[in-house]
């Protein structure tokens, strides 16, 4: 049954050549029908078309026609879709006469695929590796099926991807499950009545989902950790106020390899994995597991040992229920309280428990899907077999089955770069490259050396003594000031110029020693520089103590 | 003894000018470095007075006190953001200073020469050291001597004009006389050829001469440098004050004029290359002005810029977690720092993460805006270099642009044909939002179009700085 499969994408990728499909046009001309039935799954709450997207599907030229009811779950009723423009009908039947393209949240049940006609199209889900008979009768009455859940990962498809929205409200709603379950607050306080500890959440599995559930959590005030098997999302964990549970081990998985899922992971990984759980068993308030490996049963991640580790009242929510779930007393579809008082919430309908929320959402991604099958907005459809996300999504088409479908031109996620590992280098490279290194910088520095040695050397044989007494301490001085400067530090280089500013008008030493000069000219101009170095010195000083003063620290 | 005495305190000087300024590496030893200068240079010219060859005392000390007295006011008064004309200014007279004192000592020398023997021998003070050298050493005394009035000339025209251009007194475009750089060589040539006229005579019409020709390279190659260069032009003029000290000092046989001269020239020389490196140009373009020849068409720039008010810029502001604020000296010209300082503290208040980036060549001085942020009481810890702050951009939600134009320019790294191409620059569009406030639609200092006012998250704050910053502050709540 395809209930609550939100965080699977099926093994979509699987490589299978496929027959080229050509692009099909379909109504020429005359408008086409858009009509949604009421689910008539057994608590399915949602509707796949909502007033708002009546409204915008006309704009693209659509009609749209629903089955009356289908709306009443979610909050819509019949008289709102009739103000969107709406045609409401009576019954089921009467829609799929209808409609054109009929669009539903479940895939079709027995009955409903009956009802399918030639040349008409469905868009739901429908996970067609579960579903092959279906898929197979549908495509012999000649319909064709657009599966929501076989949108492709990539960029341009997030406005239609159901998967990503229908987990968020689950992500969203597996924290206020839980909180429903659980008897304290979330957020700690001190009050008047005493200390309240805020509650620990750790969430495993930081799919969309998961994401959702920690940033609900963390707004909550809870204290949130989240565990996920590809380290490349602890920065996205981080980013939403939560602590990784950072494991260490060394061969990580690139999620990239498999379109951003998870795959199975070593027997070793799943050991040290579990052991990290317990450790953390007895500390959490709240366990809220999304672990799901596409085309494969929930990995077991929440042992039975951990649930009676756990402290009375503890509450886990297994978004992988339908799966089997991640925690091993999961039981699918019910509330369970274990022995020591954890209670186990196994539902898998989260997303259709907000149906208002969720079939906003599902209309929407249900409306961008039909905005690409319309590129002209002319109420044309045009079902573009070329189109990655378009050919993707299509299970079947012109009475031919046309799942799988071809790997897609775009990787879904741009592949880790391989990181450089300096470190390959044998112990012997390295030294003998450190030893290279270190010859030339030993070659440049004696050349420099020499060559400045012998320069200075040679203005010596030329020079008095009384020169070169003062051009070592030229040279040292230099050198020094080369030292000193390099360190200082770059927010100062005002003040740095103020100072050597201000003492650059040591100048003032030439001046006092000429001043006393029996010659008048130049006891004048002395005393000229003697009055212009002093306004230096002190102003320089000054300025600089004032720029100093006001670095102060936050 | 009396020299010994004056050595020594020479010393004791010296390491202390050292030490301050070693101490500038951090804000807070800074503080007390600056005392270690002040003590340094007290005790420098205190040695000097009681040394040998210092007299007339009294008229030292009143030209020390009124040229004080005059220093003090300035320094008092100067507003933070008139930093860069001020260090301009007191360069000039450093280097005037320098072309006295070479004057003086070609003065002595030549009246030296004239004298007889007895006459040498009643003389004191400095004509009297000067009167004991040989041949030899008088041939380099006059070296040094004319390099000493070269170079403090050349720093003397070059900083008024640099001042002129940064109190915006002389237009801050780089301009040059019909013969751009073949006027500079010529003058230097002259200069270079008086030099062995002078070493050969002596003469004073030479030094004249030279002095003439320096004063007009100083002038010429300021001239032709443009605004967005003054922070390399002022740290430059700030090192060749320096090395004109130590050309005194070797003419007038002072270690200490020679020690503290070479640790200026250097400290600018360093800050210079500093400065070059920020800007990935090289010295020598720089200094012969204006930007490096394009290789091809700049790229085109598509888009339109779009104006966002006040209400838009504080709701976004409201609603960001992190902010950056990239200021540059559009921040001093409006004297905006208070205002700056003002929203920053209101953000802070808010639990927002506030920082400032400040690129190496912001505003018209080494350091210029860390200096104009301390002025307006920020905090030094959330004022981030550069390379600090740079790779945090992509997880800032709002990036405000604050009078800054070419050191956030991405053609810098997306166009090769851009002026400014491989110039490191501030990586702000990376941010989730970008304002940029800025007076009107114009290009920068630097004349290049900016294709950051034109991307799709940025949006133009237009209007003075501080008038800007001023209409935000009631809409932080």
């Amino acid at each position: 049954m395809q209930g609550f499969e939100i965080f699977l994408r099926g093994d979509k990728w699987r490589k299978v050549e496929h027959p080229g499909a050509a692009p099909a046009a379909k109504n020429g001309g005359e408008s086409v029908k858009i009509g949604a039935p009421r689910e008539i799954f057994e608590g399915e709450n949602r509707v796949a078309m909502t007033p708002d997207s009546v409204v915008a599907l006309a704009k693209l030229g659509h009609t749209s026609v629903i089955e009356a009811g289908a709306g009443a779950k979610a909050g819509f009723s019949d008289d709102a879709y009739r103000a969107a423009g709406a045609e409401v009908l009576p019954s089921a039947k009467a829609v799929f006469d209808a409609a054109d393209v009929v669009v539903k949240v479940r895939g079709p049940e027995a009955a409903e695929a009956a009802l399918l006609k030639r040349g008409q199209t469905l868009i739901s889900f429908f996970w067609p590796a579960q579903n092959e008979a279906l898929l197979k009768q549908v495509a012999d009455q000649g319909a064709t099926v657009v599966a929501m859940d076989m949108v492709p990962r990539i960029s341009r498809a997030q406005k239609m991807d159901a998967l990503s929205s229908m987990a968020n409200i689950a992500g969203y709603r597996a924290v206020i499950e839980a909180g429903n379950n659980f008897g304290r607050f979330f957020t700690g306080q001190v009050t008047a009545a005493g200390k309240i500890p805020p509650a620990k959440v750790l969430i495993v599995g930081a799919g969309v989902a998961g994401l959702a559930a920690i940033g609900t959590s963390v707004s909550l005030g809870a204290i949130t950790y989240a565990f996920d098997v590809r380290p490349e999302v602890a920065e996205q964990i981080e980013s939403m106020g939560a602590e990784f549970v950072f494991l260490e081990f060394e061969q990580a998985q690139d999620g990239a390899a498999t379109g951003g899922y998870a795959a199975p992971s070593s027997p070793e990984f799943r050991e040290k994995q579990l052991a990290k759980f317990r450790e953390l068993a007895p500390e959490m308030d709240i366990v809220i597991t999304t672990a799901l490996i596409p085309g494969r049963p929930a990995p077991k991640l929440w042992t039975e040992d951990m649930v009676k580790m756990m402290k009375r009242g503890s509450v886990i929510i297994d978004l992988a229920a339908e799966r089997g779930g991640n925690c091993d007393l999961t039981v699918p579809d019910q509330k369970i309280v274990t022995e020591n008082g954890v209670t186990i919430v196994g539902y898998t309908d989260f997303p259709s428990r907000m149906a208002a929320q969720a079939s906003t959402l599902y209309a929407t991604n249900i409306r961008h899907m039909l905005t690409d099958l319309t590129p002209k907005k002319d109420g044309v459809i045009h079902h573009n077999m070329e189109d990655d996300v378009i050919r993707g999504a299509t299970v079947a088409h012109e009475g031919a089955v046309t799942y799988p479908p071809p790997p897609p031109k775009i990787a879904a996620i741009a592949a880790a770069k391989p990181k450089e590992k300096p470190k390959e280098l044998t112990p012997e490279e390295k030294r003998a490259q450190e030893l290279a290194a270190f010859k030339k910088q030993t070659r440049d520095q004696v050349a420099m050396l020499v060559a400045g040695g012998a320069l200075i050397l040679l203005a010596g044989l030329y020079t008095p003594a009384s020169f070169m007494s003062h051009f070592i301490v030229f040279v040292l001085s230099v050198y020094v000031g080369v030292q000193v400067i390099w360190n200082v530090s770059h927010s100062l280089h005002t003040p740095l110029m103020a100072i050597t500013n201000a003492i650059s008008s040591i100048i003032i030493l030439g001046a006092l020693m000429q001043i006393g000069s029996g010659n008048w000219l130049v006891v004048i101009l002395a005393a000229l520089s003697v009055f212009m170095a002093g306004i230096n010195i002190f102003g320089g000083f000054l300025v600089t103590r004032r720029m100093l003063a006001m670095f102060q620290k936050s | 003894m009396e020299y010994g005495f004056t050595t020594a305190a020479y010393v004791v000087a010296a390491v202390l000018i050292i030490q301050s300024l070693g101490g500038l590496s951090g804000q807070e030893s800074a503080k007390r470095a600056v005392w270690y200068g002040i003590v340094g240079m007290a005790l420098a010219i205190a040695a000097t007075l009681i040394g040998p060859g210092a007299g007339n005392w009294f008229l030292s000390l009143i030209m020390i006190a009124v040229g004080g007295a005059i220093g003090y006011v300035v320094a008092q008064r100067v507003q933070m953001t008139e930093m860069p004309q001020l260090v301009a200014a007191m360069h000039s007279l450093v280097g005037l200073a320098a072309v006295f004192i070479g004057f003086n000592t070609h003065i002595e020398l030549a009246s030296i020469a004239g004298m007889d023997e007895t006459a040498r021998a009643a003389l004191t003070g400095f004509a009297a050291k000067v009167a004991e050298k040989t041949a030899v050493e008088v041939a380099i005394l006059r070296v040094e001597t004319f390099l000493g009035v070269f170079i403090g000339a050349v720093t003397f025209t070059g900083s008024v004009i640099a001042f002129g251009k940064l109190a915006g007194k002389v237009d801050g475009k780089a301009k040059k006389l019909p013969g751009g750089h073949v006027l500079n060589a010529g003058a230097a040539i002259i200069s270079l050829v008086l030099l062995f006229v002078y070493l050969q005579s002596g003469s004073t019409l030479a030094l004249l001469v030279m002095t003439l020709a320096a004063l007009f390279i100083g002038y010429h190659l300021i001239m032709g440098i443009g605004g967005a260069d003054m922070p390399v032009v002022v740290s430059m003029l700030n090192s060749y004050s320096g090395w004109a000290a130590a050309a005194i000092g070797f003419s007038l046989s002072n270690d200490l004029l020679i020690v503290v001269g070479a640790l200026v020239g250097s400290s600018g020389a360093i800050l210079s290359y500093i400065m070059c490196k920020a800007m990935n140009r090289s010295f020598i373009s720089v200094i012969l002005g204006g930007f490096g020849g394009t290789t091809g068409p700049a790229m085109e720039v598509t888009g339109e810029q779009i104006a966002i008010d006040a209400e838009g810029v504080a709701a976004a502001l409201n609603d960001a977690d992190s902010i950056i604020i990239i200021p540059g000296y559009g921040m001093a010209v409006a004297q905006a720092q208070q205002s700056v300082s003002e929203l920053t503290r209101k953000l802070r208040a808010k639990g927002k993460n506030v920082r400032f980036a400040i690129h190496p060549v912001a505003g018209r001085l080494p350091g210029h805006m860390n200096v104009l942020l301390a002025e307006a009481k920020v905090p030094y810890d959330i004022v981030l270099e550069m390379d600090e702050i740079n790779e945090d951009f992509p997880e800032t939600d709002v990036a405000i642009v604050i009078g800054s134009n070419d050191i956030v320019n991405p053609a810098a790294q997306e166009d090769p044909n851009s002026p400014i191409a491989g110039m490191p620059v501030l990586e702000c569009w990376k941010a989730k939002q970008v304002f940029v406030s800025k007076r009107g639609q114009g290009t920068g200092y630097s004349g290049i179009e900016n294709p950051l006012f034109f991307k799709e998250n940025t949006r133009m704050f237009y209007g003075d700085a501080k008038k800007s910053i001023d209409a935000l502050l009631p809409m932080i709540d």
